[in-house]
């Protein structure tokens, strides 16, 4: 079972603010998952190597050569707080 | 009696390379545009895009381990580095994590760990409180750097002062430069260094604990902050107490130290490979490449210098750190049948008169023409003191020395009658220094050369008149 | 002309039997009055259409989560609501552009495409069109619901870990997931990159290998992309000759619904009497594939999603007068439960002391599920499977116990794992709704899978026209 302080610390990570309800919630919920995971721990692994990719690919790389970059209007439609150009955020460890 | 401490220093060096597009996208590198207009859905991290790796980058990184002596890894690959900050457009950079470019190596005195790629974060400019919500501080997100190219190389602990690392330091950057990679500059930030710094007493092995000292943008903070760094932890030590295992930044201003620990938890990124990218395997082809883009490098070239041109260390030194003038310098030994000593000085004194920085090849002194000079010089045609003269002249002018020394008059009196009246003329003058020299110190008959140079305006041979002294002196 | 296939309408509109603009106008009203949610944005009119391309005219339905430019592509979320991208992704550039189709409207489908039912979309269920209080299956289950429904001819979608073939499954219809790096996975709204491909939903088999044919190729904006070898054919096959079947005990067997496993058994049958071969086999780690799959996908995804913070595009949550509430009310509003839950379990399993345990063995478990097909195409050409445990489900049923949901991929995750391609074909009912039949076979085999899936296809005889007649 995960405690609400693993919950919390997780959802610090991920930058997520949970209600208590949801602290709760998730607690039960992920722990189930994970007891469900935790049956390939009995599996024997030792020696496989492991996969980060099915494909056999390599290198696969990208002449340097330019290309356009978008106008700044551009770059910012979809920004919810653009000023001076930029990208408006509140400033990290202002409080 | 104290302990006596001894520190221990190893560097993780930032370079951003000079590729022409960013690690990861099309866009062209930023030199101070306009902020965010060099960005694409890529570099902005937009849903759906992918980051594709530019081969440049990769050549610039096998290039730096070859030079730097590493392993090339047969097989390396790309993770992510996950944390939230408005620098970063995805969440998380795109790094290379357990298994690198470029492994082991080593540069002079110190080895080097390990050197791998990785993209630059953006940068975050403070615009003060806005307007919007009452009191609260606000910054503006600039993703023009935000992927530049970067190789971090990462030293073995092998230094043991400041000044040592500030030395090192510059070696590498010299080594870069001239590897063609990076602009190597600490002031705009193209090359950036961070110190991890222990101390242990002198004599023992164990390491202590280490801080690190973050970006310090020029090499004299590089030594200021870590001797600011090994005097703090020695006060605590020898206090004591202990040195805490963290983060610090180092002020050039105040010359204080201070904590960057945030009140955030202690980081933990979630290194996973990642799954946008396929590994980097370097193919005969690529390594090749490589190869044949080193040019020759300032170590190699010092060497060089001293075996085939045999000139002395120092000067080798010099030349191989400033490739332009010893490129120069090559040219004039070679112009010059290889009288490569004699080709050696007269470069150092066109440096002397142009300046450092300057480029010779653009100066009015073509090779020939010093070479030329060094051969009057040679060949007694003119003395080494008229030959200066001559020098500043042809810097002005761009003249052939012969004709310089010949308008001038700076050639060597040939007609030794001439200088026999000189000669005697100032032994007459000197009736005091005459007596010392017959009085049995030979020594005293220096100060008559002068006097005899003077009337000459310098164009007599030392020798000459050393032996007309003599002569007439009977001694 | 709500009979036609999607070939066949194409094929009219070359020879002039049908006016193009009528046609797309046809769907464009059909989906603009869809009964099913099926759709998050329809297109108002048809854009110009040059007739000499092949899909010219042939309206086409995309997955909320393919970037469109100028044109919303929410992913099926509130943190990107009304999210305009500023270019279109390769593969539907492809199918429009190059291949002529004209883009007829954005499907609904669970946030982020995690959910196996598209009741996790921030703009509500989609419902299935055989009956309306079931769900179509998921994450894709508007672009399964729309060709189901017959408010467009076709559709794509994307697979993760069954997000084609169990939607296909549950509205009677062809789904198929390529190779992985079949198809450009540039401008796909990332889930899990490792596992995430699109394809294809048809009403048959040979509109499934026509759509495919256009989207399938190397992408040089996506390194994982290779295409496949061969270019896709039209398949011809009339029978299995020859062809060897093998059937896993452990995905054919204990935890599938009665009905679905006496369709999946008369199929078989079928199948002999076209002159397949047909053996029970064992791919001894696929039991194992929901644990890996589960621990890998939200690993992927935790790190995928950090890019939604408020900063340059999307929903931020006003009033945050620090950066972090910025991010974490953000995040908090911006994202659904199921998507929260996936955030923490990823972030979770890669958390420091916990790699090894969980995306370490995780990966482990892959390389063991890939080397067990590996074994099997020794002995077989094709592994066959019933696509879901069950039939569809009510709505809401499932939303209260995730790993119940979680069940629902099975018998199609193992292939996400392997990165090989399947296809889900219509294999009659069961309780009067439909049920799937899984075909997977080796990397980049679709040309054989496609031909198999026609020839029982043909035997089966489907009829899916009771969803939309
Ligand atoms: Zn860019």
């Amino acid at each position: 079972m995960l405690s609400s302080d693993q919950v919390l610390h997780v959802a610090r990570l991920a930058r997520l603010e949970l209600t208590p309800e949801e602290v709760e919630r998730f607690g039960g919920e992920l722990s189930k998952v994970l007891d469900h995971i935790e049956l390939i721990g009995q599996l024997e692994l030792e020696d496989v190597p492991p996969t980060s990719h099915v494909i056999d690919v390599e290198n696969a790389l990208r002449a340097d050569e330019p290309r356009p970059s978008m106008p700044v209007e551009r770059a910012l439609e979809s920004a919810p707080d653009a000023a001076e150009g930029g990208f408006r955020v509140p400033s990290p460890g202002a409080s | 009696m104290s302990t006596e401490y001894e520190p221990v220093i190893g560097l993780e060096i930032h370079v951003q390379l000079k590729t022409r597009t960013k690690m990861f996208c099309g866009c062209e590198l930023s030199f101070g545009e306009e902020p965010n207009t060099r960005t694409c859905p890529i570099c902005l991290g937009l849903p759906g895009t992918l980051p594709v790796t530019n081969a440049q980058a990769v050549q610039y990184g096998i290039m730096m381990g070859l030079a730097l002596g590493c392993e090339i890894a047969p097989r390396s690959i790309f993770h992510r580095k996950n944390y939230f900050y408005p620098d970063l457009a995805k969440g998380y950079q795109i790094s290379q994590y357990d298994i690198p470019l470029c492994l082991g190596g080593r540069l002079g005195d110190v080895r080097i760990h390990r050197i791998h790629l990785e993209e630059d974060a953006a940068k975050l400019v403070h615009v003060g409180a806005s307007g919007r919500i009452h009191g609260s501080e606000a910054s503006v997100v600039d993703y023009n750097r935000g992927g530049t190219p970067l190789a971090e190389i990462v030293t073995e602990p092998d230094l043991r002062s400041a000044e040592q690392a500030r030395d090192w330091l510059q070696l590498l950057r010299e080594t870069l430069r001239q590897l063609g990679v990076s602009d190597v500059n600490m002031e705009e930030g193209s090359l950036r260094c961070d110190a991890n710094v222990s101390i242990r007493p002198k004599g023992t092995h164990a390491l202590g604990t280490k801080t690190e000292l973050k970006n310090m943008n020029s090499f004299r903070y590089v030594m200021q902050g870590i001797n600011a760094e090994i005097a703090r932890q020695t006060a605590l030590l020898e206090s004591g107490e202990s040195v805490t295992q963290e983060t610090l930044h180092f002020d050039p201003v105040s010359g204080r130290i201070s904590s960057l620990r945030s009140k955030e938890e202690a980081h933990d990124y979630r290194y996973f490979p990642e799954p946008d990218l396929v590994p980097i395997v370097p193919t005969p082809e690529m390594m090749a490449a490589a190869e044949a883009a080193i040019p020759e490098l300032p170590a190699d070239r010092e060497a060089r210098y001293e075996s085939d041109f045999g000139i002395p260390t120092d000067t080798a030194h010099l030349f191989a750190y400033e490739p332009t003038w010893g490129t120069y310098f090559e040219r004039v030994a070679v112009e010059g049948n290889r009288d490569a000593k004699a080709a050696a000085i007269w470069v150092t004194e066109l440096r002397t008169r142009l300046g450092a920085d300057a480029d010779p090849h653009k100066s009015a002194v073509v090779p020939a023409q010093l070479a030329a000079l060094a051969a009057l010089v040679a060949a007694k045609k003119v003395t080494a003191g008229s030959a200066r003269t001559v020098l500043d002249k042809m810097v002005e002018t761009g003249d052939h020395p012969d004709r310089i020394a010949e308008a001038e008059g700076l050639t060597v009196m040939e007609d030794s009658g001439e200088l026999s009246q000189i000669v005697a003329k100032v032994i007459s003058e000197n009736p005091d220094v005459v007596e010392k020299v017959r009085g049995g110190n030979a020594k005293a008959m220096g100060a008559l050369v002068g006097p005899i140079m003077r009337e000459t305006k310098g164009r007599a041979d030392g020798g000459e008149v050393n032996r007309l002294l003599r002569e007439q002196l009977g001694v | 002309m709500i009979e036609l296939t999607a070939k066949q309408a194409a094929d009219a509109i070359r020879s002039g039997d049908l006016d193009a603009n009528e046609y797309f106008e046809f769907y464009r009203q059909r989906a603009a009055s869809d009964p099913y949610n099926s759709y998050t944005w329809v297109a108002e009119k048809a854009p110009e259409i040059d007739t000499r391309k092949p899909f010219a005219g042939v309206p086409i339905a995309i997955k909320d989560l393919f970037c469109t430019e100028g044109i919303p592509s929410q992913a099926g979320s509130k943190i990107l609501e009304d999210y305009r991208p500023p270019y279109t992704a390769t593969s539907v550039d492809r199918l429009t552009t190059h291949a002529g189709g004209t883009l007829l409207g954005k499907t609904n489908q669970d946030e982020f495409a995690m959910g196996s039912s598209t009741e996790n979309s921030a703009y509500g269920p989609t419902l299935n069109p055989w009956d309306t209080s079931r769900v179509p299956g998921g994450s894709s289950g508007g672009s399964a619901a729309v060709v189901a429904g017959a408010t467009a001819p076709w559709s794509i979608g994307t697979d993760t870990g069954g997000s084609i073939r169990q939607p296909a499954a549950l509205t009677g219809i062809v789904g198929l997931k390529p190779t992985y790096g079949a198809i450009s996975r540039y401008g796909m709204i990332a889930f899990a990159s490792s596992l995430d491909q699109a394809g294809p939903f048809t009403r048959d088999v040979t509109d499934s290998a026509m759509l495919l044919s256009a989207m399938v190729g190397a992408d040089p904006c996506d390194q994982t992309s290779l295409g496949l070898p061969e270019p896709v054919r039209i398949p011809t096959a009339n029978d299995l000759k020859g062809i060897r079947l093998g059937v896993p005990e452990e995905l054919a067997g204990e935890g599938i619904e009665d009905g679905v496993l006496k369709a999946f058994n008369d199929t078989l049958e079928l199948a002999k009497s076209l002159g397949a071969t047909v053996e029970t086999t064992h791919l001894p780690h696929a039991p194992h594939g929901l644990a890996a799959y589960y621990l890998i996908a939200p690993a992927e995804c935790s790190s995928n999603l950090a890019r939604y913070d408020g900063v340059r595009y999307g929903f931020r949550k006003s009033g945050a007068s620090t950066l972090i509430d910025m991010y974490t009310q953000t995040r908090e509003a911006g994202f659904g439960a199921e998507v929260k839950r996936r955030i923490m379990l990823g972030t979770y399993a890669l958390s420091s002391g916990y790699y090894d345990a969980y995306y370490g063995r995780a990966q482990k478990v892959r390389t063991l599920i890939s080397q067990d097909f590996k074994n099997a195409w020794d002995k077989f050409d094709f592994i066959v499977t019933p696509t879901a445990p069950g039939v569809a489900f009510e709505l809401g049923s499932k939303t209260a116990d995730p790993l119940a949901m979680y069940l629902n991929d099975f018998c199609t995750v193992p292939m996400s794992l392997a990165g090989i391609p399947a296809i889900s074909i219509p294999n009659g009912l069961s309780e009067g709704l439909p049920v799937g039949f899984q075909i997977a076979g080796p990397a980049f085999s679709e040309n054989r899978i496609l031909d198999a899936a026609l020839a029982l296809e043909k035997a089966i005889g489907f009829d899916a026209s009771k969803a939309y007649a």
